[in-house]
């Protein structure tokens, strides 16, 4: 539906490339206070006290906070709530913030926090996590008698059956490490206490709602009593949930105690110390497959260290226990996941949100599979991925969307050349000092929250007396151009041009709470709702001047800036319409809420609906193995993904090239290291991302089916990019070198 | 002392000379088109353009650059509000995400391509390098470098 020949086009692109963006810390208060979190050495500790007097004393300072100052709950959580916004029994990680410094200036209160004095006796450290499930081992938190944060389990067929039935099992072990969202823009938040005692916050978040909940909750108030400004954000990839509204209730509660507005920034090395993690995963994944290819049965243990705090751990590891077989018709599936608490970094949504893992098991098992049955790794796919009308491990019928699996693995195929090039792959054979390698992975991922979560989306359309168009939804602009996407559907939908439209800055005090624009849930949610709403403004407008066209309103079409009757050719401007319903004292305003459709869920076997829809994703990658080195050059990147319909091509595209640079840093780059508990590598000139010469030429193959289950006809994209190009790698650099690598990142070791 | 800011002299008072670069251009003239987003020099979203050439500055002091003619990211604009030929490159090509590698990154490709019009893709990978970026991936970012080249080329004071 986008226009291929137009130029991208977003809504703040100009002022970010003219540096006229007001992010959070660019913005002007007066009377302005600064604050700085205090840590401890500690990754283990009972906390005795926090001795303030020196810091206090100190220069410029205004007020040293800790948590016995919290007014409301000093616990929270989305699901348990274990976060502690200062620590007050224990130090349960490095991370744990134990005071704010709060003076005139930050120099006064970098100063200052150095001079707080932390009374803690260290405790043993658990850091393996399965020493953590062990019983009898150090409790993280001793009142849940457990380290374990959850349990899911699948268990489809008869095991037993499926493994004696099978010709040829393999089985393998796969670990992969944390990663760190290194969103450009560190957390930030700036507070104010308005006159009418409301709490305004600006920061650096993408869950307006949850930080407003944690904000009311800390300070001990109604929801009403705290606005959450939406403010232009350099990035979060799911990385500004838990930890920036943590951020955002500090510097609130700083705010209300001081009276003055405070600014909370955070140093990069704070950021990568206290924010959350991808999961670190280890997986034992054993299948059972005939000689002609057919999987038979898959046993698998996944074990997630989720750190100190619960974050969303729960929510994570359920989708990687539905999509532990990826793309696959498995009869016989047996599946245990953890989810544990170590003393280790927290860990919580990262773009994914638990498939980046588990599909560099499955797809890299998948190729191990078909060169132990001497067949062909796509041959071995074809036999086994869901088709139209598939059951999924979890019981549900694809039956109710184009299951485009097929489309996509073929489109990548196409484009790549695949067959005939993987044929030339040396594997290790031959004395090339380089040597060529192509691999794929594909995927299919259930869209937005699925059983995790009750899943709704508010949007507002509110035409204006001269014609002019605001809107607002309950999505959030992370920087991904979700409001652009909204205007453009919009536009689309009341057949205007998008020049009329503006997105409204979104305030918690005015749209309902729609949930964190997580999960690829923006487009499709938001977009839902937004169409929805417009459907509703249509048929009011319609209501409002068939009369006059002497027709009905059903009878009427909206496009190029008209209100059209087909069959008689009349027609007037919606402009004119807009005056119309202003004169009849009608307003041309309307809500539209999109329901998530239901999904249901067994947790007890791990069968159901799990999600509404399904998005279908494809991944390869050509690279050369230097054998003296072990330097991996990448030379090319293939991905094609179904995406519904297409809202804005250059955006889409921009995800599909962001998702596949991610990809690339979880396969070669990425690796948060973390010794007895500390981070060594908090900084970017350490924690290495993916930079423009590490980066292949990128092709993006947009596939078009419009998805009945949304309003918009549009589904998800930011995950699904980011969730393929580990196992491709891993798949391509087997291909190369002959050697298969169960542990990201992968390093390759030099010969001789 | 003096130092230039796009295109105006200002005078440097003593206390000033000391401050850090960034907070004085984004504090002291609330020029906010700078990030610092790791403080060390690792990211490249303070660049901005000294005599014309890219220079990462969140480590950097006043005094270090007195005397000499900076360029930030808000100076490259047309005067009359128009956008850089490069930066429309950026706004078309769909480069910018988030966009708080945008001024930087828009900086270091101005000061590339006015010593290289010409410049391979792989050049144009080669002198981001230091610029760091989650969102795109670059590859639209090093469309709209390779796109706004030509201009570079053609015009005597690009």
């Amino acid at each position: 539906m986008a226009d291929l020949n137009k130029p991208a086009w977003r809504n703040d692109a100009f002022a970010k490339v003219t540096g006229r963006t007001r992010y959070t810390d660019d913005l002007k208060f007066p009377n302005l206070l600064h604050a700085v979190p205090v840590y401890s050495e500690h990754v283990h500790a009972t906390l005795r006290g926090v001795d303030t007097r020196a810091a206090a004393a100190s220069e410029g300072v205004v007020r040293v906070i800790t948590a016995r100052d919290v007014p409301g709950t000093n616990r929270f959580g989305q699901i348990v709530q274990d976060f502690r916004v200062f620590a007050d029994d224990r130090i349960r990680h490095n991370g744990d913030v134990v005071a704010l410094v709060v003076a005139q200036t930050r120099d006064q209160a970098l100063r200052a926090a150095e001079m707080v004095r932390v009374d803690a006796i260290p405790l043993p450290s658990v850091l393996d996590p399965e020493e953590a499930m062990k019983p009898g081992a150090m409790l993280v938190h001793e009142e849940f008698g457990t380290n374990i944060i959850n349990t899911h389990r699948i268990r489809r067929g008869d095991i037993e059956e499926g493994f004696r039935v099978s010709e040829v099992i393999v089985e393998h072990e796969f670990a992969t490490p944390w990663v760190e969202h290194a969103y450009m823009e560190p957390e930030v938040a700036v507070c104010q206490v308005r006159s009418d005692g409301v709490m305004e916050v600006y920061g650096s978040m993408q869950h307006p709602f949850s930080t407003r909940r944690f904000v009311s909750a800390v300070l001990g108030v109604p929801l009403a009593d705290v606005e959450v400004i939406g403010t232009p954000m350099g990035g979060g990839f799911g990385g500004k949930d838990d930890t920036a509204a943590i951020v955002c209730a500090r510097a609130a509660l700083a705010a209300r105690l001081t009276g003055r507005p405070v600014k909370l920034m955070y140093r990069r090395d704070w950021s990568i110390r206290e924010s959350y993690k991808r999961h670190p995963y280890r997986v034992k994944y054993k299948m059972g497959l005939t000689r002609a290819g057919r999987i038979k049965a898959v046993h698998c243990t996944i074990i997630a260290d989720g750190g100190a705090y619960c974050s969303v751990t729960p929510w994570v590891t359920w989708r990687s226990t539905v999509q532990c077989c990826g793309p696959y018709e498995v009869p016989h599936v047996h599946c245990d996941t953890f989810g544990v608490y170590t003393n280790n970094p927290v860990t919580g949504a990262m773009r994914g949100f638990g498939s980046p893992q588990v599909n560099f098991v499955v797809e890299s098992m998948i190729d191990i599979a078909a060169q132990r049955l001497n067949m062909s790794a796509i041959e071995l796919r074809r036999i086994n991925m869901v088709r139209q009308g598939s059951v999924t491990i979890t019981g549900q019928k694809l039956d109710n969307h184009t299951v485009a699996m097929e489309q996509v693995l073929d489109a990548v195929l196409r484009e790549t050349d695949f067959e005939n090039k993987v044929r030339t792959c040396p594997r290790g054979a031959g004395h090339e000092e380089e040597q060529y390698g192509i691999g794929l992975a594909m995927s299919y991922r259930g869209v937005s929250l699925g059983a995790e979560g009750v899943d709704f989306c508010a949007a507002m359309i509110n035409v204006q007396a001269d014609g002019s168009i605001l809107i607002e939804t309950g999505i959030h602009e992370n920087g991904q151009g979700a409001e652009s996407a909204m205007m453009l559907i919009a536009a689309r939908e009341l057949g205007v041009a998008v020049e009329r439209i503006r997105y409204r800055r979104s305030s918690t005090s005015v749209i309902p709470d729609s949930g964190t624009t997580v999960a690829s849930r923006g487009t499709i949610m938001g977009g839902g709702a937004v169409t929805l709403a417009a459907q509703d403004l249509k048929q009011k407008i319609a209501e409002a001047v068939a009369p006059a066209m002497d027709c009905l309103p059903g009878e009427l079409e909206f496009r190029d800036e008209q209100i059209v009757h087909p069959p008689s050719g009349r027609s007037t401007s919606f402009d004119k319409a807009i005056q119309e319903m202003f004169s009849q004292k009608r307003f041309p305003h309307a809500f539209g809420v999109f329901k998530a459709p239901t999904v249901t869920w067994d947790e007890h076997d791990g069968q159901g609906k799990a999600y509404f829809t399904w998005v279908y994703g494809c991944q390869a990658i050509e690279l050369m193995v230097n054998r003296k080195t072990g330097k991996v050059r990448l030379l090319n990147a293939v991905a094609a993904h179904d995406v519904g319909s297409a809202v804005n091509r250059a955006m889409l595209e921009g995800q599909f090239y962001g998702g596949m640079a991610m990809g690339i840093g979880y396969a070669l780059h990425e690796d948060l290291e973390v010794v007895d508990g500390r981070i060594q590598n908090a900084n970017l000139n350490a924690y290495r991302i993916p930079r423009a010469m590490d980066m292949p030429e990128m092709k993006a193959i947009i596939i078009e089916n419009p998805d009945p289950e949304s309003p918009s006809a549009a589904k998800s994209i930011g995950e699904p990019t980011n969730e393929l190009m580990a196992p491709a790698i891993a798949n391509a650099i087997f291909n190369a070198s002959g050697k298969r690598h169960f542990h990201l990142p992968i390093r390759c070791v030099p010969e001789g | 002392m003096t130092i230039t800011v796009n295109g105006t002299v200002r005078e440097l008072t003593p206390d000033v000379l000391q401050k850090r670069l960034v907070e004085y251009l984004r504090e002291d003239l609330d020029l906010t088109g700078t990030k610092n987003a790791c403080d060390i020099g690792a990211c490249g979203a303070c660049t901005l353009l000294i005599d014309d050439l890219p220079l990462k500055i969140c480590t950097k002091r006043v005094h270090e650059v007195a005397g000499k003619r900076i360029t930030t990211i808000e100076g490259l604009a047309r005067n009359d509000g128009t956008l850089h030929p490069l930066q429309q490159a950026f706004v078309d090509h769909g480069a910018i995400q988030c966009g708080f590698c945008t001024p930087g990154m828009v900086l270091t490709a101005h000061a590339f391509l006015l010593k290289h019009p010409t410049p391979t893709r792989s050049e144009i990978r080669r002198a981001i390098y230091g610029n760091l970026c989650r969102c795109t991936g670059y590859q639209q970012i090093v469309d709209a470098i390779a796109a706004a080249a030509p201009y570079y080329a053609t015009h005597s004071q690009p």
